[in-house]
């Protein structure tokens, strides 16, 4: 069965993910290839933000049907980005910046695992009234 | 800045983690969800499209609209991040490592060889 209102959830937070992420990419520039900040920030500052919203929802609050899809599934993810990483690692590759490539790739997902490990911790020690 | 473009981008946007969605959800609910199978197919799907709008050589507002509005939308980092870091958090090291692996290592080629599609075109 289909939840029109779930998939407009993820449809309005997915337009405000690319909103965000498309907007800073346009004023600051991709980087590439150099160190992409603009892809790194998003993306680690979006894994942080999707630990803190699951743990959250999952564990400290009532069930709700659209905050995930909503600020998870739609904002988060449309916010964070997989497949321009890739590519700005590929133009690090091509521009011969093999060094380059490895800590962003490797700095990306390090930094990621943190971010959502920090966030969720950060939830289950806080306790929350009512 | 044009609120055209713009509205655009939110657009194409919300249609791209609508797609991530309706995808994720197709596999899971074929495969399960032992193994985040689901954002690893919309990630390499995702890397092999953009790598192959990098390829055809797209650019300005068609990249910005296409690419980092529909595709960026449409892959994502964070979940990919966060279903690692849960399954690293149940003890299972080894889809952990999996997960990271095939992802970044996969999504590179996926990447490479859409691009030398849409080189070669």
């Amino acid at each position: 069965m289909i939840d029109r209102r779930e998939l407009g959830a993820v449809f309005l937070g997915g337009a405000a993910g690319a909103l965000v992420r498309a907007g800073l990419v346009e004023a600051l520039g991709d980087g590439a290839p150099s160190w992409p900040w603009v892809t790194f920030a998003v993306n680690v500052f979006g894994a942080f933000l999707l630990g803190y919203f699951v743990t959250r929802l999952q564990e400290r609050l009532p069930l709700s049907t659209y905050k995930r899809p909503l600020l998870g599934t739609g904002f988060c993810g449309a916010l964070t980005t997989f497949s321009t990483m890739q590519v700005e690692v590929l133009k690090m590759l091509d521009a011969g910046r093999v060094g380059l490539a490895a800590a962003y790739g490797a700095g990306s997902v390090l930094a990621g695992l943190a971010g959502v490990h920090l966030a969720s911790a950060m939830v289950r020690r806080l306790r929350f009234r009512g | 800045m044009s609120v055209f473009l713009w509205t655009g981008v939110a657009a194409l946007g919300g249609l791209g983690a609508l797609a991530r969605f309706a995808l994720d959800s197709a596999v899971s609910s074929r495969f399960g969800r032992d193994f985040p199978l689901g954002t690893l197919v919309v990630n390499l799907s995702g890397a092999l499209v953009l790598g192959f709008l990098v390829g055809v050589s797209l650019d300005g507002d068609r990249y910005l609209l296409a690419g980092t509005a529909v595709l960026g939308s449409y892959t994502t980092f964070s979940t990919w991040m966060l279903e690692a870091q849960r399954l690293g958090e149940d003890g299972e090291a080894g889809g952990l490592l999996l997960n990271l692996v095939l992802s970044a290592a996969v999504g590179l080629g996926a990447a490479a060889l859409g691009r030398t599609v849409g080189g070669a075109l």
